[in-house]
């Protein structure tokens, strides 16, 4: 099967987190989209690891997902300190830098 | 080694202007006298300079050389030449007279006050604009020479936006309003101007790779360094547009009436008669020795300017209805004067602009003072407040009258030979010019006899009533301005022989010979 | 001690003078009228004693020069502060400091009662020192120095009653018409310096011939435009009528004697210029001849003595500036008419402050009338003074303007025939206008009356300190005429330094004569008939429209009011605007543009995260396109 499919679906994939990060204001919901779009670029590196046929694209994807796990710690505790002062995981209602 | 003389002149009202800042918020009179002190031990270095110049000798005399940021080839490199040493001397003269001048004019307004002190600052911050320029005199390395002309404006912004006149018609808060709209005013024109002059130091760098003015100009003299022709004439462009700012040199002339009607009349006197000096005394030498031809090349225009700075001056001068803006707009006629001069490229017309440079410093500090002094009586600069003076204030009149007469160039006062010199300079080479520019001695007739009619004759108005004459400390300022005004302009031969020598060097950097009278070119 | 070093002092004298009155203060006032008074005779018996120096030489030695120093030394440009005392300069320091010594001496009683006295003869010694910096300089900037010093005292003196706003405002006229000039005399010495890489007289003057025509032209019309504004001809003469505000002392010396003669002074030195410069004669007599006949005019429409009298002077120094235009004919006649008009001009200004001064300073002629039984002495000198101006035989004015009538016939040609034709019509003017002011003023019925307080004017005799130079001055103008012309004796003192030739006259001088006599009879028949034997009107009748212009000195001032003033004055209130609005109107503009600029740009930092996001996400599209689209290309 030929491997630019894959590709395509990572494009579909990111272009769908890049439009949720930018369209939906649900701290949560703009969280997962960034997830999306990581996982989408995950997806397009193991693909250029299977066409060029060497791991870098594979070993790449592995330091993505250790960034994710960071991000996910880090992001989600902020998104729940926020939701506590404010009662609300809206991002738009965090356009100050202060509480 | 010996000693290092021209740093000295330097740096004793630096420290001087540290010391100043330092003196206690309520020894208040003690600052005044602090500066006044360092003013005048200046002024005695400078006679020094003076002395142990030697007209005939070397171009650049008492050098200091040290090496600096030795990676960009920047020295620190003083030295001066006649033009230098006269505009030294002329800055260490006129200090003294400011500071007198301005003794009382930045007292707290509340007595006791404590919470800020003015007073020390103001006296610092004028030393402090002494220090920076009489080093840009000095410097000849074009670096050098680039940081103290910007850091002028540091002091000069603080003096123009923190001391104004306190005769104002509007009131404090009005007052302060326009005062900051001065000060930010004159700091982004010559900003600007700086910048522009930062890139073409910089482009002057990669093309010489050099910074020192003495090199630069020999390579260039004996062919070792070869511009473009186009190089050449930004470079020139850039210096010259900063220099044509603080000059200031019509149209880049708009922030001047602004800034010396804002501030105190001694800080004027400090903006037109030494800070804008630093631009013509440039355009003299780094303009002229490092871009000769490009020098040529832009003169026409430049000519052309200097002679709509002069009428445009003038004319404006006549309709102005403040005091202080008059002598302002009276200023950037006799700028155009010397740019005329400097430009004309010949032997009498620079050394008659370096000769006005000195003397047109001394007048304006004259009428400005006077007019300062009269000001501060009435509270007020509008020339229609005022009437009949003469007749309450002889002595007040009589001097204001003599620097008057002194802008209008009367012959036996010393802004006569120069502006002679100048108008003789321009016309062996370009007689068209220098007829146009003669018109300006009737108009500055019209606008210095105009403002004396108004102000000093004519029945005396009941507000000038009660006015009292000129004080012992007001006359010790302006007396010795008149004797110097008369000397000079009866004996100018101590500048000319200090200045002739080094108006030669600069003639033959653009290799250019004066005029042969018609009846010897005939022959 | 050799003469030449006392020639300094002849300046030194009065200029101490001034120093010492003006820097002296208060302490001096009760000293200082006699101090200046002093110090001017002092440099007149300096004047004297260098005269007879020179008389005691042979004609063509009488040239002595002073070196002091070199005032302005830069290369190829030098001017030195020399002196020149020759024959023509010796003429003016007498007449200078002779005049001026009797004026000081009128004044120290004209103004006794005023409370600037000091001040007054501090002015008066510095005219004196400039007028004789200008008449002894060797170079053209010194004159120059000169030139404009006697304008500065001209102007202070004119202005000497400063609380008067008429009195500033004609100080102020005076300058600046005369600064005009001065830009002609500053341009001329400019010219000079390029022709000949000098402006002494000497090797200026003895080049001439080097230079080309055109060149010595214009330097010829430059510095007739410089007489023409210190001696108050036409076009810039509308001054001088003004100039009448000063106290009359001042009148008299400065406006009568010796400053508005400087500019025939100028065009005599400078004869070998003109000599080679036959346009710039023509221009110069043409000048001559229109003044002489305006100023003649304006005078005969005046009922202020003393603007009538300033008509008259115009129209003598247009005498003189005509007979100067005529070349080596008419230069030693020139300076001779000056010399006369000097005494008797002078006496008839003094004259007129002595009625002014018994009158409580009244100048209206029709308020004036039989005053001749008031003041004898007054009457007397003021009518030697009137017989010599209009040339009685005999007397002073009779022999120098004839000789002056007589060149202008002498020149030869058309040009002669109207310039002599005019002398002459001119002279039957000046006969009129003169009997006016006599009859006017000494004859008829009293016809003052008490002013608007009730004080009415007790007519007396001057005191003695006035009266004695008025008596001097009229022996002068009595004799002087015929003690010069008498065997050719001034002929002969200023013939080495001017020149001289006959010139040819179409003419004999004796029909000559007998028409200015003609002449003379029809202006004093004619102001007989009209100011004699009718009534003098104590309010001046409507007049002709000639007359109406002449009240108003022909309309000039309303011409220079109209096209200069007004005109001025919308120039520089349009620049003015222009200033405000465009040439800072850009620099504000600018700073305008960037800050509203700046202020959209900060819009967009509204602190939402998406609309970061949505740049972010637009700035690396933009850079994938580009990527892509360089590989494509």
């Amino acid at each position: 099967m030929n491997p630019v499919y894959y590709l395509y679906l990572a494009a579909l994939l990111f272009t769908i987190g890049a439009t949720g990060v930018l369209i939906r204001r649900n701290a949560i919901v703009v969280f997962m989209c960034i997830e999306l779009m990581l996982n989408a670029c995950n997806l397009a590196f193991v693909v250029f690891s299977r066409m060029h046929g060497n791991l870098d694209g594979q070993i790449i994807a592995f330091f993505t997902m250790v960034v994710a796990a960071a991000e996910v710690v880090v992001g989600l505790a902020i998104i729940v300190s926020l939701f506590r002062t404010r009662h609300s995981a809206s991002v738009d209602d965090a356009s100050l830098m202060k509480l | 080694m010996s000693f290092p003389l021209l740093t000295a002149t330097a740096v004793l009202p630096a420290v001087g202007a540290v010391a100043t800042a330092a003196v206690p918020a309520a020894r208040r009179t003690a600052a005044k006298w602090l500066a006044l002190l360092v003013s005048l031990a200046t002024l005695v270095l400078a006679i020094v300079v003076m002395v142990r110049f030697d007209p005939g000798g070397a171009r650049y005399q008492l050098t200091e050389s040290h090496a600096w940021i030795s990676d960009f080839g920047v020295r620190y490199e003083l030295g001066v030449d006649g033009i230098a040493v006269a505009l030294l001397a002329l800055t260490a003269l006129l200090m003294p007279f400011i500071i007198l001048a301005g003794w009382n004019d930045a007292d707290p307004l509340e007595t006791g006050s404590k919470r800020w002190r003015p007073t020390q600052g103001f006296f610092a911050l004028i030393l402090a604009v002494e220090a920076m320029v009489i080093i840009s005199f000095e410097a000849t390395d074009v670096f050098l020479f680039y940081i103290f002309f910007e850091a002028m404006l540091i002091p000069m912004y603080f003096l123009i936006g923190g001391f104004g006149d306190r005769a104002h018609a509007q009131g404090e808060e009005a007052a302060s309003t326009q005062r900051s709209y001065a000060a930010v005013k004159f700091l982004l024109y010559n900003l600007v101007g700086g910048l522009i002059m930062l890139a073409a130091v910089i482009g002057l760098y990669t093309v010489s790779g050099n910074f020192s003015l003495a090199e630069i100009a020999q390579a260039r003299a004996n062919g070792t360094l070869h511009m473009a022709t186009s190089t050449e004439r930004w470079l020139f462009l850039g210096f010259f547009f900063a220099f044509a700012v603080k000059a200031p040199l019509w149209p880049l002339h708009t922030w001047l009436p602004n800034a010396m009607q804002e501030s105190t009349a001694p800080v004027a006197v400090l903006i037109t008669a030494v800070v804008d000096k630093v631009g013509t005394f440039a355009m003299l030498r780094f303009c002229l020795q490092l871009f000769p031809e490009a020098s040529k090349w832009a003169t026409p225009t430049i000519l052309v300017l200097a002679l709509i700075s002069i009428i445009y001056g003038a004319l404006l001068a006549v309709g102005q209805r403040d005091i202080k803006r008059l002598v302002a707009y009276a200023s950037i006629s006799h700028f155009g004067f010397i740019i005329l001069g400097i430009f004309a490229m010949t032997s009498q017309g620079q050394s008659g602009a370096t000769l006005y440079m000195v003397n047109h410093g001394i007048s304006t500090a004259a009428l400005m003072l006077v007019a300062g002094f009269l000001i501060s009586r009435r509270g007020s600069r509008l020339i229609a407040d005022y009437g009949g003076v003469q007749k309450v204030a002889p002595v007040l009149a009589g001097t204001f009258l003599i620097g008057g007469l002194a802008t209008l160039s009367l012959p036996g006062l010393a802004p006569f030979v120069s502006e002679f010199l100048v108008l003789v300079g321009t016309f062996t080479r370009y007689p068209a010019i220098g007829i146009i520019a003669t018109f300006g001695i009737v108009l500055a007739a019209l606008y210095t006899l105009v403002l004396y009619q108004r102000t000093m004759t004519g029945p005396v108005k009941p507000a000038v009533a009660a006015m009292p004459d000129l004080k012992a400390r007001e006359l010790l300022v302006v007396t010795p301005l008149i004797v110097l005004l008369i000397f000079l302009g009866v004996y100018p031969k101590p500048v000319t022989d200090i200045v002739n020598p080094a108006v030669k060097q600069t003639m033959s950097d653009v290799h250019k010979t004066d005029p042969k009278p018609a009846v010897e070119a005939a022959k | 001690m050799n003469a030449e070093n006392l020639i300094a002092l002849l300046i030194a004298a009065p200029l101490l003078g001034a120093a010492v009155l003006l820097v002296g203060g208060r302490r001096l006032d009760a000293a200082g009228h006699w101090i200046g008074t002093i110090l001017s005779t002092t440099s007149f018996v300096f004047g004297v004693i260098l005269f007879a120096d020179l008389l005691g030489r042979n004609a063509d030695d009488r040239t002595l020069m002073q070196h002091l120093y070199t005032w302005v030394p830069v290369a190829g440009f030098q001017a030195d502060v020399t002196f020149r005392l020759d024959q023509l300069s010796m003429t003016f320091v007498l007449l200078i400091t002779g005049v001026g010594s009797l004026i000081h001496l009128y004044s120290v009683g004209y103004m006794e009662h005023d409370e600037r006295r000091r001040r007054f003869f501090g002015y008066l010694n510095l005219f004196l020192a400039a007028m004789l910096l200008l008449v002894l300089a060797d170079n053209y900037l010194l004159l120059y120095v000169g030139w404009e010093g006697v304008g500065l005292a001209s102007y202070l003196l004119i202005g000497f009653w400063q609380h008067k706003p008429s009195a500033a405002t004609a100080a102020k006229k005076a300058f600046l018409v005369n600064r005009v000039g001065d830009m002609g005399l500053s341009i001329a010495i400019m010219l000079m310096f390029t022709t000949f890489g000098t402006f002494a007289f000497g090797p200026v003057l003895s080049h001439v011939t080097d230079a080309s025509e055109g060149r010595l032209t214009a330097i010829g019309l430059l510095l007739l435009l410089a007489a023409c504004g210190k001696s108050a001809q036409v076009p810039l003469q509308s001054w001088l009528g003004d100039a009448m505000e000063g106290p009359t002392p001042v009148s008299a010396l400065i406006h009568a004697a010796t400053m508005v003669t400087a500019g025939v002074y100028l065009i005599v030195r400078s004869g070998a210029i003109f000599n080679a410069a036959p346009d710039a004669q023509l221009v110069v007599t043409v000048v001559g001849a229109v003044t002489l006949l305006f100023g003649a005019i304006v005078g005969c429409a005046k009922d202020d003595i003393k603007k009538a009298l300033a008509g008259s002077t115009m129209s003598q120094i247009g005498y003189m500036v005509l007979a100067a235009g005529l070349g080596p004919i008419g230069y030693v006649f020139a300076i001779m008419h000056l010399v006369t008009h000097g005494f008797f001009k002078a006496g008839l200004f003094l004259g007129a402050g002595s009625v002014m001064h018994g009158m409580n300073d009244e100048v209206d002629m029709r308020k004036f009338g039989g005053l001749r039984k008031y003041m004898p002495v007054t009457f007397i000198t003021f009518g030697l003074g009137y017989l010599a101006i209009i040339g009685f035989p005999g007397l002073s004015g009779f022999f120098s303007k004839d000789k002056i009538i007589e060149a202008a016939f002498a020149k030869g040609g058309t040009e002669g025939w109207i310039l002599g034709t005019c002398a002459l019509v001119g002279a039957a003017i000046t006969a009129f206008y003169m009997t006016r002011v006599m009859l006017m003023t000494f004859f008829g019925e009293k016809r003052w009356q008490p002013d608007e307080h009730g004080h009415e004017p007790h007519p007396h005799e001057s005191p003695k300190v006035m009266t004695i130079p008025m008596i001097v001055l009229a022996i002068g103008s009595v004799f002087a005429g015929g003690f010069f012309s008498i065997g050719d004796r001034f002929l002969h003192w200023l013939e080495p330094i001017t020149g001289h030739s006959e010139g040819d006259s179409p003419i004999s001088a004796g029909v000559v004569t007998g028409a200015t006599m003609v002449c003379l009879v029809i202006g004093v028949g004619i102001a007989y008939l009209q100011y004699g034997r009718r009534p003098v009107p104590a309010v001046a009748p409507r007049g002709s429209l000639l007359t109406r212009a002449a009240r108003r000195d022909l309309l000039q001032d309303d011409f220079n009011h109209v096209v200069l003033v007004r005109g001025g004055e919308h120039l520089t209130r349009s620049l003015v605007y222009v200033d405000h609005t465009l040439v800072d109107g850009v620099v504000n503009g600018t700073a305008a543009g960037f800050g509203g600029l700046s202020g959209r740009l900060r819009k967009l930092q509204n602190g939402y995260a998406r609309s970061y996001a949505v740049s972010m996400f637009g700035g690396a599209a933009l850079l994938v396109a580009a990527t892509l689209l360089m590989r494509a290309v």
